[in-house]
């Protein structure tokens, strides 16, 4: 046990965060120094959730310091929580938010994963807005953007995050640690509808297998019944010639993707812009992804500066076969959304396609056929998907089959 | 210390003497009508001008003396270079080295850079400001320091305030980037080039004396003459009035925040769903990292649509010059230049064009070119449900900003204020403003990052953009789901009983009270 912790963040360039000094003394209560930006307007309701923690945690006597830069009553609770926990008083306990209603929306399998917006864990102020930008996935990132000793603190701001904020129908996903610190990551998310989890580093299928018996055990010790889906990361040698049997780990693996920074070294040689070098394990993701029926997504694009290397790099990986992009700023998502839509041609052989799947189906025919061609069901569905994003890319109008006019 | 109190047509308290003169409670958009004569200078002689032209003393002290300085007067001094100005601190220290007291600063705008006022205001050299007060000054102003009240006005309301005789100045002090010895000056040439001399018309029309401070003086004729060496009485030159590098001050980059850069492109994208993007249309986009961004989403969809403006409206900056040397618009009608670019393209092209705030916002005249532009786009610290907006205070209820062209661009034809939702824990849109700057029946759309809000008197828009895929909302939906957010409604600053200034409407009436803050 310590006499004093601290968690969080304060200065002058801090935004949406804030940081505690929590001291323990053996008695005169609670003496708490409440500094805030917001203090005219929050100074009480401020103090009154303070009070109300350290009351939850059973701390009667400290001197707590409080210096405010704006943060959201969930990131409060978050480093408190996490002030105490660094105290190390026996049996730590969760202090929960409300789960909010709008936080506990499903997801589907088969769903669109363009994008996916990565965020560092532990900073708030990249999180509150984040679902505005419309990306497919949003990513909670506990693993490489979080400092190491920062570890425990994202663990509750993350949780908290999926309780509290609006993501507004993104994909809700978490990147947990590498095993088996991940393990311990997935206590806290688990139970706050998370939708994917990305396994980072993964080499094998037993360590999907890991993660998978740790989120059927605490979804059952919770008696909860949601599906939780997994993104395998490939980011190694080992983990790229073992793609397949990683991609069927598991019945819940929706879609592989691919980390560029670490593969890259991992093989011996830099990332350029080209990709000469990863060429061999982008394919080697895209067939293993395939061949499990999963969607294989790309690597991230982290110049955020060029958008036109943005909007080639996805052009690319759509021709390689991917489904999906990584980025880490909100303006990279519609150049990716844009990139990744279907061409005026592709919609209209899939519109084609399409009618004659719905005429045949109309007409009772087992066999589809375009003019002297028949159609697979493969073709079929993947059509029906082009149809699909190029409504969703506004390339379509929903009602495109009542001749509807295209106001994209 | 008021105590002739009386709710005008807004609802609000107002005092009926502001600084011991009768003031005219707001009576709504457009029902005030003056009666009576403009104001006008006093008449002079030639006999008493120097023949050859020769207007040059010695030092601004020189000159203060000779205009005839004394206690209790109004001296006026202007923003060309926003932060960078390094006249008007000079002007009142010369005031105190010369012994007067209780004088009245008028400036057109004041900014951090005036700081060192403060220490006028707590000798007694200045009794009070009657301008924008930003930063430090705005501070001493909420914290009830200063002696009279501070009066806000447009720019638009200053010139009306000046031209109606509401404010009389005895002395203007112009800071001209050029000048020549009669007093003939311009923003467009010399090392300390800002553009424009736009805000001192008023001052250079109908103060009593008139100073031209300048660190370029050349030979007559000063060529173009932006402001007449006829109605300026002394010229003084120094070794620099300005730091035009300071012009670009923090609110005139564009933003970098994602958040930020939806709104202007939701703001841009109403804009043409609304079928205001069209051939010969004309647009304003004010200062601030939202507004500028939306003129360069503006820009990229004209492009697209293959279309250009007839006019836009400056503030100038480099992106409305780009779009002029493109071809995007014919011209550009410039109140101020907010970069250097945009004083290098005054300088060059004839179809960039100064204008002042007597062209452009004075209500009191035969029209003015506000209420004919398209779209406006303006900040805002807080918009209440009502669409009724505040811009010169924040929800603390600290004076912080001056309202600018703000309150006369909203006679556009469509208002838009693109702003977000809340600030770090602080919600925008809230159920009464902290102070009002702007009716509500003015303001036509809200666009924040989590949904446009359309103003229900304006119909037609509503309509225009119905089976649009914009995000269109009620706004007290987007201020629910803020407060939501925020956790709560934010409880009200606690704010005393004195009158710290009052915020005028565009013909001079008084809309606005602003309290002195405790704590």
């Amino acid at each position: 046990m310590n006499l004093a912790a601290e968690a969080g963040r304060k200065g002058a360039e801090v935004r949406s965060d804030c940081w505690f000094r929590i001291a323990l003394t053996s008695s005169g209560g609670i003496q708490l120094n409440l500094n805030s930006k917001v203090k005219t307007m929050y100074g009480s309701a401020i103090e009154a959730l303070i009070r109300e923690g350290l009351t939850y945690f059973q701390i009667d006597h400290a001197i707590v310091e409080f210096e405010d830069s704006g943060a959201l009553p969930f990131t409060i609770m978050a480093r408190l929580e996490t002030a105490v926990r660094r105290l190390g008083l026996e049996q730590p306990k969760q202090w929960l938010p409300e789960f909010k209603p709008f936080c506990q929306y499903p997801t589907s399998r088969e769903r669109f994963r363009r994008s996916r917006l990565y965020l560092p864990g532990n900073e708030p102020k990249f999180m509150i807005n984040a679902g505005i930008h419309k990306p497919d996935g949003i990513i909670l990132d506990l693993e490489d953007s979080v400092a190491p000793q920062e570890k425990d603190a994202a663990q509750t701001l993350v949780r908290n995050a999926l309780m509290q904020i609006d993501f507004y129908g993104a994909e809700r996903m978490v990147r947990i640690n590498q095993l088996p610190r991940g393990l311990d990551d997935l206590i806290f998310v688990i139970p706050y509808n998370v939708h994917v989890i990305l396994i980072p580093k993964c080499e094998s299928g037993d360590q999907v297998k890991a993660v998978e018996q740790q989120v059927e055990r605490i979804l059952a010790e919770r008696g909860l019944k949601q599906e939780v889906y997994y993104m395998p990361i490939i980011e190694s040698a080992l983990g790229a010639i073992r793609a397949y049997e990683i991609a069927t780990a598991s019945p819940n693996i929706v879609a592989l993707t691919i980390g560029l920074e670490d593969y890259t070294a991992d093989i011996g040689t830099q990332r350029t812009l080209e990709g000469r070098e990863s060429f061999w394990a982008r394919s080697q993701v895209v067939n293993a992804a395939r061949a499990a029926g999963i969607q294989p997504i790309d690597t991230v694009f982290s110049d955020v500066a060029d958008m036109e290397g943005l909007r080639q790099s996805v052009l690319e990986a759509k021709a390689l076969g991917f489904d999906g992009k990584g980025c880490i700023h909100p303006r990279q998502i519609p150049v990716i959304h844009e990139a990744f839509a279907p061409s005026p041609e592709e919609i209209e052989k899939a519109k084609k396609i399409v009618m004659a799947f719905e005429s045949a189906q109309q007409n009772g025919l087992g066999v589809v056929a375009l003019g002297s061609k028949m159609i697979d069901p493969p073709v079929v569905k993947r059509a029906q998907r082009t149809i699909r994003l190029a409504i969703d890319s506004g390339k379509l109008p929903e009602n495109w089959q009542e001749g509807g006019e295209n106001h994209g | 210390m008021v105590k002739n109190m009386v709710k005008n047509a807004a609802g609000r308290l107002v005092p009926t003497i502001v600084n011991d003169k009768p003031a005219i409670p707001y009576q709504g958009v457009g029902k005030y009508r003056p009666g009576g004569n403009k104001a006008a200078p006093p008449i002079v002689s030639c006999a008493d001008y120097p023949a050859d032209g020769n207007k040059v003393v010695p030092d601004l002290k020189t000159a203060l003396i000779i205009a005839g300085i004394k206690d209790g007067m109004t001296i006026s001094t202007h923003h060309h270079f926003r932060n960078g100005d390094l006249v008007a601190n000079q002007v009142f220290d010369a005031a105190a080295e010369i012994g007067v007291r209780d004088l009245m600063w008028f400036p057109s705008a004041s900014f951090p850079c005036h700081a060192p006022i403060i220490k006028h205001l707590d000798s007694g050299v200045v009794h009070h400001i009657e301008g924008s007060m930003n930063g430090p000054l705005g501070d001493y102003c909420s914290a009830g320091k200063m002696r009279g009240l501070g009066v806000l006005r447009s720019h638009g309301g200053r010139y009306q305030a000046i031209q109606d005789g509401e404010v009389h100045i005895d002395i203007a002090v112009i800071a001209a980037p050029t000048a020549d010895p009669f007093g003939n000056a311009n923003g467009l040439t010399g090392p300390s080039a800002c553009g424009l001399l736009g805000f001192a018309l008023a001052d250079a029309q109908y103060a009593d004396k008139v100073i031209v401070v300048t660190d370029n003086l050349v030979e007559f004729p000063c060529i173009p003459w932006q402001i007449h060496g006829n109605y300026v009485d002394h010229v003084v030159v120094m070794d620099k009035i300005g730091e035009p590098e300071k012009i670009v001050s923090g609110t005139t980059e564009i933003t970098r925040s994602p958040d930020r850069l939806l709104i202007a492109e939701l703001a841009a994208k109403f804009v043409k769903e609304a079928g205001i993007l069209r051939d010969g249309f004309s647009f304003q986009a004010g200062a601030g990292g939202t507004t500028l961004a939306f003129a360069i989403f503006l820009k990229e969809m004209m492009k697209e649509m293959g279309i250009k403006a007839r006019f836009v409206r400056g503030g100038s900056n480099q992106h409305l010059v780009q779009m002029l040397e493109e071809g995007l618009t014919d011209y550009i009608l410039d109140g101020q230049t907010f970069d250097l670019e945009g004083v290098r393209s005054m300088r060059e092209n004839p179809r960039h064009v100064n204008t002042s705030p007597f062209t452009s916002y004075n209500y009191h005249g035969k029209g003015n070119f506000a209420s004919m532009v398209d779209v406006v786009v303006l900040g805002a610290t807080e918009v209440d449900v009502n669409f009724n907006a505040n811009v010169v205070t924040h929800s603390d209820g600290r004076l912080l900003h001056g309202i600018g062209g703000w309150q006369n661009c909203l006679f556009s034809k469509c208002t838009i204020l693109p702003i977000p939702s809340f600030r770090d824990r602080i919600p925008v849109i809230v159920d009464e403003v902290t102070t009002l700057c702007g009716p509500g029946e003015l303001i036509d759309v809200v666009v924040t990052e989590r949904g446009i809000a359309i103003n229900p008197l304006r119909q037609d828009l509503i309509e225009a953009t119905k089976n649009s895929s914009l995000p269109i909302r009620p706004i007290d939906e987007i201020k629910k789901e803020v407060e939501e957010i925020c956790g709560g409604k934010p409880a009200k600053p606690k704010l005393g009983d004195k009158i710290v200034a009052v915020v005028k409407w565009v013909d001079g009436t008084v809309l606005d009270s602003i309290y002195q803050v405790l704590d």
